[in-house]
C-alpha cells in the first residue's frame, strides 16, 4: 500500500535498482498477435531453461543478480512474430520457435552471443538490435515505450519505470491547471475526431451536476485495427493512470473501461492492472492520501462497431441498446447515466501520464503546429512491414509506407492507402498524397480521417470498387439501424456496389451511388453513418476510371471482381480434347471432338475448372 | 432566451421554442417529420427535418437549439434532394401495397411522397415478407409497413412506462417487436393502442372488427343494440373535417339506425351507476379504512397494467364494472326476457374510444354461460370507417335523439370521458348538499385540466377525503410508487391509461399531430355538453332510479366484479 508522494518515489526507486540488477532480460511479445504464434509457449520454455542453467529474479524481492524472463507488450512488429528481444544488448529476434530457445538461452543467455540466423535480414545486411532495424529506427514509441519493453503484467515494473508519478504530480496540482495543462499540450483526441482533449475536460470540470464520469473507449472496431488493443495488452497500468489523472482532472471519482469481448488478453491485463493498482493504493479511496478517490470498471461490449460512438457506448455501458442519440445534450453535460462524462479513448489516456510527468513544452516538441505528440498506426495490407508503429504527428505517409513499412512487397507497385477504418477514404497514390504529413486537419481536406489510425496499404492489384463494396459491406452490417439514410442507404449503396462488381452496373448507377452517398454523409444521425459513404465518394473521386471500365467496358482492371472476368477458348490452340467441357459444372462449353470449342459466355460462372483442365493453355481469362 | 432566426430569407422572432423544428414549424412552414412528437423525447431517426445553414451545413433541426441570428433555408436544392432521397430509401424497403391499406390517404409516407413529388423508386423492393402479429384483441402489428421510426418504442415507453416493444437486429434487418421474440399477447401490452395513435403509416392498426357487426345487422333474428361512450361524440366528427370538441352524438345516432342498429344508447348512463356504486363502495372502504387508496376501475389498460405490475394492489382496484361492462349487465337483464318473448338474440355492439375494451369484453369474468356482456367493441374509427361505406353524408345527415329507456345520461357521466371525470362526477355526489355552487366549482375545477397529476382534499362529514386524478400510466406508476413509499397518501385515485383520458384513447380518430389542443378542444366539448345538461349528478338521473327500481332490484351484484 503506498500511502504517499514520498512512498512512491521511494519504492520507484527501489524497484529501479532491483531491476537494474537484472543482469539480462528476456521480453517474450505477449501481443495478441504473437501469442496467436505461440509466444507464451515460448516464454515458459525459456523461463524453465533459465530455471536449469541460472536464476531468475522477481523485482520485488532482492535477489542476487538474476535473469528477468517477462512477457511484454506488443512490440509492433506483428509481421515478424513471435517477437524476443533480449537485453541489455537490445537484439530482437524474430520467428522465434520453441525449438530456438535452448540456442538463445545458451548462446546469447550464457555466452552473450548474438543468434544471427533470428535476426532481422534484409538485403544481405543483419540488423542486431532492435533499434538499427529500420522499421523501429523512424520510429518515436512515446505511448508505446513500455510496451515491448516491460512485464505487461507487472505493476512493479511499471512503477519501476516511472509509472503514476504523473498522477502524484497531478495529485499535488489544481485540478484546473491539470485541465489547463492538457490543454496547452495541444493533445487531440486519438479516437478519430480529434477534439481538444483539454477543452472536453475543462467543460466536464465546469459542470455543476455530480456525480461525474471518466469513460475509456476500448471498443475498437475497425477491420485491421489493434493499436487501443495493444497499449490495452502492453501497458494497461498507463491507461488507468490516465484515466486517474483524468478523474483528479475533471471531479470525477468512478471511471469505466469499455472492452470488445473479442479483446480476452486485453480484459484481463486490465483486470490484474486494476487489481494491483488497488492493492497498491493508487486507485480505490484517498489516493496517496491526497483525499481523492476513484474506482475503475470494466465493461465488456458485445461486438457492436455502433459501440464505438459516444452515445451508444454509454447506453451500452447503461445496459440499453448500444444506439446513438441525438446531440445536443452533449457528452460532456449529459453522458454516462445522465452525468457529466469524459469519454476519450485508450491511447488519447494513454498520452495523459507523459503529458503530466514530461511537461507541456517537452511534449509539444513532438508532432507539428495544432497536431502535438504522437499517433499509433497500424499498418496492414500489402505493405512489406505489417504491424503497430508510432510515429510524431505530421510525418508523411510515404515515411510510414515506404520508410517504416519497407514500401509494396513482391515488386508491386503502391496504389491507395486506407485510412481511418471503414469510415475513412482511400487515397490515390500520387506525389500529393504520399507527401500529406498525418494530421487530423490534413486527412479531412482530402476526404479522408486519421480515425482511430487504421492504415491498409493496397497495391496495384487492388480493385477499388471491390474495396468501396467491402467497407459498405462492413458499415452495412454494422448500422445500429436507427436512422433513415445509414440503415437504407447502406445497404442501397451495397446493393449497385455489388451490381457493379458482378458486371452488372450502369453509368446512371454511379449517379445514383454518389446520391445516396452524399445523403448519407450530409443527413445520417451520427459519425459512423456520416462517415459511412466515405470510401464510395473517395473512391468515387479518385478512382473513377475504375468504376467507368468496370460499367462500360465490363472490365475489371485489377481482375479481381470475378463477375467480370470472360473466359474464352483460343480456337487455334484448341485440339479438342473435351477435357474442358468435362469438368464445366454448368455445361457452358461446347463442341466436337478434334474441333476448337467455345464457351457460352452468358451459361459461363467463371468458376476457373476449364482453366485448369485445359493441358493446352488454350482457355484465358481477361 | 430568445431571438431572430432567419428563416428561408425571412426574419422570425422565436421565444422559448425548444428547437428550431417548432420554430419553423410555428412560422408556418410545415417541415416534414416522421419521428418527431413533441411529447416524446427527441429521436432523431427520420432525418427529415434537415435544413441546409448559410454556412451549407445540414443540421436536423429537432434537435438543435434555435440560436439568435441564425440563418437557415428549409428547401435549398440540397435539402429538398436529401429528402426526397431518403423517402425514396424509405419507399424501397416498404410494402406498398397501398391501394388495399387501412392507412392510405392518411399515411404519412404516402402522404410526404406525394408532397415531393416521389413519383418513382429507383431502387429494387427489397422486402421480404414479415409475418403479422395479430395476436393482440386490439391491435395488429404489420412489421411490412413499419417505417422503424421508433414511435410506438418511445410512446410505450417513456409515456405509458409499459415498454412492450423495442428494436431487434441490426442495419436494414432492424425490426420493432416485444422482447426475445414474443408476440404482443404474450407480453405485458396494456391494449391502450397509443402505439397507434403515434404510427405514422399502418404498422400498427386496430383490429377491425366491423363485419362482425355486419353480420349481426344482417341476421333478421338479431336485434343489434349500440352503447356510445362518451369521447366517441367529440372526436368522431375529425374523421370528416370536423374540428375536434365538436359533438356529434345526433349524427352518431341518426347514422347507426341507417346503419342497420336497432336501439341506440348512451354509455354515459351506465357511468351514472357507476358513479353510485363506486361513490358508495368508497364509502364503505373510507368508514372501515380498507383497502386505501380506492382505484377507479373503469379504465381497462390501466386494470391490466396493475394486474401485471402491482397483483398486490388489485384489491385497491375498485369491483365496480366499467360502464362499457355495467351497460351490457343491464341490458343483458332486459334483453333476456325479451329474447325469451319474442325469440330474439340480442347482439350489443359498444362504440368505445378505446382500443383496450376490445381486450376487457372479452375477459372471462364479463362471460356468462357462453355470453358476453358485450358482443363486440368497435372504435370511434371503426365506426368511421362503416359511416363511409355505407355512404352518407355526415354534415348533411339530420340529429336524431337516442333510444328509450337507456338515452338520457347527467353530465357527469357525460364527463367520464376526460381525465378527472369519473373523480368530478363522484365528487358531485359526495358534495351534493355540501358548500355553495362556486365553492363546490372551485373544487371541481382543481381535477379538471390536462396537468400529469392533479389533487384535491374536501371535507366530507368531517373528514378530509384526499383525491388524485392521474393519467398516463408512466405517470401513474410513479404516483403508485410514491403512494407505496409512502410519499403520497390518497383515498381515491382516478388513473386513465391515456394522456387526457378517453378522449385520446387508442380507439380515436388520428389527427397528424396529436397535441395537448387536440385533447383540450375534445375534454372542452365534453364540458360544453355537461353545461347543457340538465341533470348535473348522477343520483339525479330518474333513469338511473328507474334501473335500481325495476331492473337490478336486489340483483345490484351483477355491476361488480366478484
Amino acid at each position: 500500500m503506498i500511502k504517499n508522494y514520498d512512498d512512491l518515489i521511494s519504492l520507484a526507486s527501489l524497484y529501479k535498482k532491483s531491476l537494474d540488477k537484472q543482469r539480462k532480460k528476456v521480453l517474450i511479445c505477449a501481443g495478441t498477435g504473437c501469442v496467436a504464434g505461440g509466444s507464451l509457449r515460448i516464454y515458459e520454455k525459456i523461463k524453465s531453461l533459465v530455471k536449469e542453467n541460472s536464476l531468475l529474479v522477481d523485482v520485488d524481492l532482492e535477489k542476487e543478480e538474476g535473469i528477468g524472463v517477462k512477457k511484454s507488450g506488443c512490440h509492433g512488429f506483428c509481421e515478424a512474430g513471435p517477437l524476443v528481444r533480449i537485453e541489455p544488448y537490445n537484439y530482437l529476434y524474430l520467428h522465434v520457435k520453441l525449438e530456438d530457445c535452448e540456442e538463445i538461452v545458451t548462446k546469447t543467455l550464457k555466452e552473450g552471443k548474438p543468434i544471427e540466423r533470428l535476426m532481422y535480414n534484409v538485403k544481405g545486411k543483419t540488423y542486431k538490435t532492435q533499434e538499427e532495424i529500420p522499421f523501429y529506427e523512424r520510429q518515436t514509441r512515446l505511448v508505446l515505450h513500455n510496451c515491448g519493453h516491460i512485464d505487461a503484467e507487472s505493476i512493479q515494473e511499471y512503477i519501476g519505470n516511472g509509472g503514476y508519478k504523473a498522477v502524484a504530480m497531478a495529485l499535488n496540482m489544481e485540478s484546473m491547471d491539470v485541465c489547463q495543462m492538457v490543454i496547452d499540450s495541444g493533445l487531440r483526441g486519438r479516437g478519430g475526431g480529434g477534439f481538444a482533449t483539454g477543452r472536453k475536460w475543462i467543460q466536464v470540470l465546469s459542470q455543476p451536476n455530480h456525480p461525474k464520469y471518466v469513460v475509456c473507449n476500448g471498443d475498437e472496431g475497425d477491420p485491421g485495427a489493434f493499436m487501443d488493443r495493444s497499449i490495452m495488452e502492453g501497458d494497461p497500468h498507463k491507461v488507468i493512470e490516465g484515466m486517474l489523472i483524468s478523474g483528479y482532472a475533471t471531479g470525477a471519482h468512478e471511471g469505466y473501461i469499455y472492452v470488445r469481448a473479442e479483446y480476452p488478453l486485453a480484459v484481463n491485463r486490465l483486470e490484474t492492472a486494476i487489481n494491483q493498482a488497488l492493492e497498491y493504493g493508487l486507485l480505490g479511496d484517498n489516493i496517496l492520501n491526497s483525499g481523492f478517490s476513484f474506482n475503475i470498471h470494466i465493461v465488456q461490449g458485445a461486438g457492436a462497431f455502433v459501440c464505438g460512438e459516444g452515445s451508444a457506448l454509454t447506453a451500452s455501458i447503461e445496459g440499453e441498446r448500444g444506439m446513438p442519440r441525438v446531440k445536443p445534450p452533449r457528452t460532456v453535460e449529459k453522458g454516462l447515466f445522465e452525468s457529466p462524462t469524459v469519454l476519450n479513448n485508450v491511447e488519447t489516456f494513454a498520452n495523459i501520464p507523459i503529458i503530466i510527468s514530461k511537461g507541456v513544452e517537452e511534449y509539444k516538441k513532438y508532432g507539428i503546429e495544432n497536431n502535438s505528440g504522437t499517433k499509433v498506426f497500424a499498418l496492414t495490407g500489402n505493405v512489406v512491414n505489417t504491424g503497430l508503429i508510432e510515429v510524431p504527428m505530421g510525418t508523411t505517409l510515404r515515411e510510414v509506407i515506404f520508410d517504416i513499412g519497407g514500401g509494396i512487397p513482391n515488386d508491386r507497385t503502391f496504389k491507395a492507402v486506407q485510412i481511418g477504418g471503414p469510415s475513412g477514404g482511400c487515397l490515390i497514390f500520387d506525389e500529393e498524397h504520399l507527401n500529406i504529413p498525418l494530421s487530423f486537419d490534413s486527412l479531412e481536406s482530402v476526404g479522408a480521417m486519421i480515425g482511430s489510425g487504421g492504415m491498409v496499404i493496397m497495391d496495384e492489384d487492388t480493385c477499388m470498387v471491390e474495396v468501396a463494396r467491402f467497407f459498405m459491406s462492413f458499415t452495412q452490417r454494422e448500422s445500429c439501424g436507427k436512422c433513415i439514410p445509414c440503415r437504407e442507404g447502406t445497404k442501397r449503396m451495397l446493393d449497385i456496389l455489388e451490381k457493379i462488381t458482378v458486371g452488372k452496373g450502369t453509368k446512371d448507377d454511379l449517379e445514383l451511388l454518389y446520391e445516396i452517398a452524399d445523403t448519407v454523409k450530409n443527413t445520417a444521425l451520427c459519425g459512423l453513418g456520416k462517415t459511412a459513404a466515405n470510401p464510395v465518394l473517395s473512391t468515387l473521386e479518385y478512382f473513377y476510371d475504375e468504376y467507368l471500365a468496370h460499367v462500360e467496358d465490363k472490365e475489371c482492371p485489377a481482375k479481381i471482381c470475378k463477375g467480370l472476368a470472360r473466359i474464352f477458348i483460343e480456337p487455334s490452340m484448341c485440339k479438342g480434347c473435351t477435357k474442358c467441357g468435362k469438368v464445366c459444372p454448368v455445361g457452358a462449353i461446347s463442341g466436337k471432338v478434334k474441333e476448337p470449342h467455345v464457351i457460352d459466355s452468358n451459361k459461363c460462372i467463371k468458376c476457373g475448372a476449364c482453366l485448369e483442365a485445359c493441358p493446352f493453355k488454350a482457355i484465358k481469362e481477361v | 432566451m430568445g431571438g431572430t432566426m432567419i428563416i428561408d430569407g425571412r426574419k422570425v422572432n422565436f421565444k422559448d421554442q425548444k428547437n428550431i423544428l417548432s420554430v419553423i414549424r410555428d412560422s408556418g412552414i410545415d417541415l416534414p417529420t416522421f419521428c418527431y412528437h413533441s411529447e416524446l423525447s427527441i429521436y432523431g431517426a427520420c432525418r427529415m427535418c434537415t435544413v441546409e445553414t448559410s454556412k451549407g451545413k445540414i443540421i436536423a433541426t429537432c434537435s438543435e437549439l434555435p440560436k439568435d441570428g441564425m440563418e437557415i433555408y428549409t428547401n435549398s436544392p440540397r435539402i429538398r434532394k436529401y429528402r426526397k432521397m431518403i423517402l425514396e430509401l424509405l419507399l424501397s424497403n416498404h410494402d406498398r401495397d397501398c391501394t388495399v391499406c387501412e392507412r392510405t390517404g392518411k399515411c404519412q409516407l404516402q402522404n410526404l411522397a406525394k408532397r415531393y413529388g416521389i413519383n418513382r423508386i429507383r431502387f429494387d423492393q427489397l422486402i421480404e415478407e414479415k409475418e403479422i402479429d395479430n395476436s393482440s384483441p386490439s391491435i395488429i402489428k404489420n412489421p411490412n409497413k413499419c417505417i422503424k421510426c421508433g414511435d410506438c418504442v418511445m410512446v410505450c415507453d417513456e409515456i405509458q412506462g409499459v415498454g412492450a416493444l423495442g428494436f431487434t437486429h441490426r442495419g436494414t434487418e432492424v425490426e420493432i417487436k416485444p422482447a426475445f421474440n414474443k408476440k404482443l399477447s404474450e407480453t405485458n401490452c396494456v391494449n391502450c393502442g397509443q402505439c397507434r395513435i403515434v404510427c405514422p403509416t399502418a404498422a400498427i392498426t386496430i383490429r377491425n372488427e366491423t363485419q362482425k357487426v355486419w353480420d349481426a345487422i344482417y341476421d333478421k333474428n338479431t336485434r343489434v343494440i349500440a352503447q356510445i361512450a362518451p369521447a366517441v361524440r367529440v372526436a368522431l366528427g375529425e374523421e370528416f373535417g370536423m374540428k375536434p370538441g365538436e359533438v356529434t352524438i345526433g349524427k352518431i345516432a341518426s347514422i347507426l339506425r341507417k346503419i342497420g342498429v336497432d336501439e341506440v344508447y348512451d354509455t354515459a348512463l351506465s357511468a351514472d351507476l357507476t358513479v353510485m356504486e363506486e361513490s358508495d363502495e368508497f364509502l364503505d372502504r373510507f368508514s372501515k379504512d380498507e383497502n386505501l387508496p380506492l382505484f377507479t376501475s373503469c379504465c381497462p389498460a390501466w386494470v391490466k397494467f396493475v394486474e401485471n405490475k402491482y397483483p398486490e394492489l388489485t384489491k385497491n382496484i375498485s369491483t365496480c364494472k366499467s360502464p362499457q361492462q355495467m351497460f351490457g349487465s343491464v341490458a343483458r337483464e332486459v334483453y333476456n326476457k325479451k329474447d325469451k318473448e319474442d325469440g330474439k338474440k340480442t347482439f350489443i355492439v359498444s362504440i368505445m374510444p378505446c382500443t383496450a375494451k376490445k381486450a376487457e369484453a372479452a375477459r372471462p369474468e364479463f362471460c356468462h354461460e357462453g355470453v358476453r356482456e358485450v358482443d363486440v367493441v368497435l372504435t370511434t374509427q371503426e365506426l368511421a370507417i362503416m359511416i363511409k361505406e355505407i355512404g352518407v353524408n355526415f354534415h348533411t345527415i339530420e340529429e336524431e335523439a337516442l333510444d328509450m329507456p337507456f338515452g338520457i345520461a347527467s353530465g357527469a357521466g357525460i364527463i367520464f370521458g376526460t381525465t378527472g371525470g369519473v373523480t368530478e362526477a363522484v365528487l358531485r355526489r359526495l358534495l351534493r348538499d355540501k358548500f355553495g355552487k362556486e365553492e363546490r366549482e372551485i373544487i371541481f375545477n382543481s381535477v379538471r385540466g390536462l396537468e400529469a397529476v392533479k389533487e384535491a382534499v374536501v371535507e366530507v362529514d368531517g373528514k378530509n377525503i384526499s383525491v388524485a386524478v392521474v393519467h398516463g400510466l408512466k405517470d401513474a406508476d410513479y404516483l403508485v410508487k410514491q403512494i407505496k413509499k409512502g410519499e403520497k397518501y390518497y383515498d381515491l385515485v382516478e388513473v386513465m391509461a391515456c394522456k387526457g383520458g378517453c378522449i385520446a384513447g387508442g380507439g380515436q380518430p388520428v389527427p397528424r399531430i396529436i397535441t395537448k389542443e387536440t385533447r383540450a378542444l375534445r375534454a372542452a366539448g365534453l364540458y360544453n355538453i355537461d353545461k347543457t345538461t340538465q341533470i348535473k349528478s348522477s343520483d339525479d338521473n330518474y333513469i338511473v332510479k328507474s334501473i335500481y327500481d325495476h331492473i337490478l332490484k336486489e340483483n345490484t351484484h351483477i355491476l361488480h366484479v366478484k
